[in-house]
């Protein structure tokens, strides 16, 4: 428990302390998954900067104790390939909700997966834009409600993982709010990756998106997120109808090919 | 006085010239006529002197990832034109909440919207002035030459990390794309302002007192970057007084630093009766008549080029507006900075607005015909 | 302002009017004059007319618009019949007869030079065309001394071609000392 106190005291900027998510939200297990992730890949803080979005879990970086850049919605990763670039000695973690990442910011999403910056980006996905009440975002399931598809919402979601590969992203991996050593563990080895990471997180919105779409109070949301989630080793022995309404866990995919930062600079003779 | 030998240089090649003269080691921006010199020299030159340049996927990118950079600790710049202006408009209002330097380069075109791409205009005054929310201050350049564009570059970069302030840098496309004989100054004839690497004890990012350095993450500094009102350690606030007190305070540093900011170059008759007022490529055509009216015949005119559009430069208008009958006002739009100038004359002086917006320069005649009528 | 020489070299884009413009300017630059150069942007410089100008002066260059051309230079039909109308008597108007083929008028005394067809012919390069017709225009309107525009050639020219870029200047020189054709293109010179 002392290292866990420790923790709090150096990477916590416990005076801005208590947060502003509500209760039942999973924005607090991610963000704890991620300070023990960066304390697991062994990062230097002042090499440490966190960059963030708009939105709920965007809000994080305020809270942490290291540089600490909360930009405009959907553009993190852009403001993130400039520093990066800027100073590549940094080790830059993105944390972006599902609406800021794969609508607004979706150009950015694709373009740091192609050029392979090594960028860690932790997506919190919680199906639903929270901060502005429940609306629906690229990665809500066909039919699930939201103030604007009171009826379900009939547009097909993003698969992120494979969106991100598609464009070039040599690191993906998933886990969620109900297993946090297990979400530590893949934004941890998300950092060690050199390149352009992806570490999906489901979390639970009991507010905006449980709520409206009757799926319990929190609890029942962390337990049914659990239930659901197939670690990928188990899931490559099952068959595809079997998978059907799983969330398939661990790392997905990992490959190794030159990162864009240090590219550059070999380029230009300063590598 | 050392000797340079002159060359011929286009107003892009000096704006990228004088960025990396100034100490701009990182470029990031998107093709867009007619600013796409500007990238062009930047991603040519700038890997050789260990910078960085960088295409980026869309305008807004460009922005945000300039802004980055500057965080890092380089000085930086992006270049466009009105379409691309739009699409920063948002993260150049980040940039100034946040007070983070940066240079933008507008080289403008013809619109609204696609227009005509290759035409030039002097459209996006207002766009400069007002392009992003909220009540903002801006400081904005317009040259009217290939070296204005060289050494107003450099006062932007300059004034930029001074005050820690995004500076916009309006070109027009004759002004771009025009190649001119310049002398280079050499040495330590232009300023370049230091940035210091010593921090301050007491060093906050956003100090209340007043001026304060940018420093770069990675130094062990853990303060908080955002665009929302912020504390003096960065932190959001949405208190009314601490919200109006932080906007004030963004105000009040152009206005400390105003004689800095506000150039402004009057030539022409001392007591002059007519006063051409104007900016960008159109200083040239009314030069070229002022000089013939004042110096070959002696009538009482006079021509005050701003090189400075904003903060618009409202004293020097109120001194001339005192001493004028007439103040012309041409501009290669339907009359944007001629409300500014009426504004200030306060009624002392009658403003009239010569404009032109077909793609084409206001030409010496169209000046002359103007100011003939008022002299006679 | 007598000293003001407005040049405007027009043509179809790809005859490289625009490289010998900023020779042109250059060369000014070099001579210790005030220049500045500006040329048609975006689709209408490919092929079409498509337009550089150079104003020279000992003064200070204030307008930077052409607006009385002093030196007209028609590479192609098109540029001829765009051009032509814009200027006054006493402007020196120089046509490629490879490619101009009129209407002349009386009062414009223009000059007819067979640029193109000697460039192929005599160097067997027709894309020096440009540099030939240079030499025709610098020697006919005495803009800038000749070393210094032979100097200029050799700096500008795109690599290795230098020589033959200076080969095909000099060669205008000398069209221009045997005379410009008189009628409309059918003298002796460019039925060879």
């Amino acid at each position: 428990m002392a290292v866990i106190e420790q923790l709090t005291q150096d990477f916590l900027r416990t005076k801005k302390l208590p947060h502003i998510w509500c209760p039942g939200c999973g924005n607090g297990i991610v963000t704890a998954a991620l300070v023990r992730a960066i304390e697991r890949a062994d990062c230097d803080q002042r090499d440490v900067v966190i960059v963030s979005g708009i939105g709920c879990s965007s809000r994080a970086a305020g809270y942490l104790n290291f540089n600490t850049l909360h930009t405009t919605h959907g553009r993190a990763l852009a403001f993130a390939t400039g520093l990066k670039l800027a100073r590549p000695e940094l080790k830059l973690f993105v944390i972006m909700g599902d609406g800021d990442c794969s609508a607004i910011g979706g150009n950015h999403f694709i373009h740091s997966a192609r050029r392979n910056i090594d960028l860690n980006a932790v997506v919190v996905n919680n199906h639903i834009y929270g901060m502005t009440g429940g609306q629906h975002s690229p990665l809500t399931p066909p039919g699930k409600k939201a103030t604007t598809a009171p009826d379900g919402t009939l547009e097909r979601d993003f698969n992120l993982l494979e969106l991100a590969r598609g464009a070039g992203a040599t690191f993906g991996a998933r886990s969620t709010a109900a297993q946090p050593r297990q979400l530590e563990q893949l934004i941890s080895r998300g950092a060690k990756h050199k390149g352009f990471s992806v570490v999906e997180a489901l979390s639970p919105c009991p507010i905006a998106y449980g709520r409206k779409n009757k799926l319990g109070g929190p609890v029942d949301m962390l337990r049914n997120m659990k239930e659901k989630s197939i670690a990928v080793e188990r899931a490559s022995e099952m068959k595809e109808e079997d998978l059907q309404d799983k969330t398939i866990t661990g790392v997905i995919y990992s490959y190794d090919v030159p990162e864009y930062a240090e590219e550059y600079y070999r380029a230009i003779g300063k590598g | 006085m050392p000797e340079t030998k002159p060359v011929l240089m286009q107003g892009n090649e000096a704006c990228a010239e004088g960025a990396i003269r100034a100490g701009v080691r990182f470029y990031a921006g998107y093709p867009i006529t007619p600013s796409t010199e500007i990238a062009e020299k930047m991603a040519a030159r700038l890997p050789g002197l260990g910078g960085v340049f960088i295409q980026m996927e869309d305008e807004i990118a460009s922005m945000a990832a300039v802004i980055g950079a500057s965080i890092g600790g380089m000085r930086t710049l992006t270049a466009t034109s009105g379409p691309g202006f739009s699409l920063k408009q948002e993260n150049i209002g980040y940039a100034i909440m946040a007070e983070i330097p940066c240079v933008v380069v507008n080289v403008q075109r013809m619109g609204p919207s696609t227009g005509v791409p290759t035409a030039p205009s002097q459209g996006d005054v207002m766009q400069a002035r007002w392009g992003t929310h909220g009540d903002h201050p801006i400081i904005v350049f317009s040259p009217a030459s290939v070296y204005e564009t060289y050494y107003l570059t450099i006062a932007a970069v300059n004034l930029s990390q001074k005050l820690r302030q995004p500076v916009i840098l309006l070109l027009d496309e004759v002004i771009g794309h025009m190649r001119e004989k310049v002398f280079i100054p050499e040495g330590s004839k232009l300023m370049v302002e230091k940035s210091s690497d010593k921090v301050p004890a007491d060093w906050k990012p956003y100090d209340e007192k007043g001026l304060t350095p940018l420093v770069p993450f990675g130094f062990g500094h853990y303060y908080h970057v955002t665009g929302l009102f912020h504390d003096q350690y960065g932190f959001p606030t949405g208190e009314p007084s601490q919200v109006e007190r932080a906007l004030d305070r963004i105000h009040e540093k152009l206005d400390k630093y105003r004689d800095e900011v506000v150039l402004t170059n009057y030539i022409g008759h001392k007591e002059p009766r007519v006063v051409i007022v104007t900016y960008g490529c159109t200083v040239r055509s009314a030069r070229a008549v002022v000089k013939k009216a004042y110096w070959q015949n002696r009538q009482p005119v006079g021509l005050l080029s701003l090189q400075t559009l904003w903060p618009f430069p409202a004293k020097e208008i109120e001194a001339l507006a005192r001493q004028a009958d007439v103040i012309i006002v041409p501009e290669m739009n339907m009359g944007q900075i001629f409300g500014e100038v009426e504004r200030y004359a306060r009624g002392e002086a009658e403003v009239i607005s010569l404009n032109r917006y077909d793609g084409e320069m206001i030409s010496p005649d169209q000046i002359s015909e103007k100011m003939g009528r008022w002299l006679s | 302002m007598g000293n003001r020489q407005e040049v405007l070299l027009t043509g179809a884009g790809g005859q490289g009017l625009i490289l010998a413009s900023i020779m042109l300017a250059e060369a000014a630059v070099n001579d210790n004059k005030n220049v500045v150069q500006s040329q048609s942007y975006g689709p209408e410089a490919r092929g079409g007319a498509s337009m550089a100008g150079v104003i020279i002066d000992i003064d200070t260059i204030e307008c930077p618009k052409v607006e009385n051309p002093t030196v007209l230079l028609c590479m192609n039909q098109a540029s001829f019949n765009k051009y032509m109308p814009m200027v006054k008597p006493g402007c020196i108007v120089i046509v490629d007869s490879t490619f101009v083929k009129g209407p002349f008028r009386e009062e414009n005394k223009i000059q007819m030079y067979p640029i193109t067809s000697t460039a192929k012919e005599d160097l067997k390069r027709e894309v020096v065309a440009n540099m030939l017709a240079l030499g025709v225009v610098n020697a006919a309107a005495d803009l800038i001394d000749r070393d210094i525009f032979r100097k200029v050639i050799i700096k500008l020219a795109p690599g290795g071609s230098g020589e033959l870029n200076q080969q095909a200047f000099d060669l205008g020189y000398r069209l221009y000392e045997q005379g410009a054709e008189h009628d409309s293109g059918q003298s002796a010179r460019t039925s060879r």
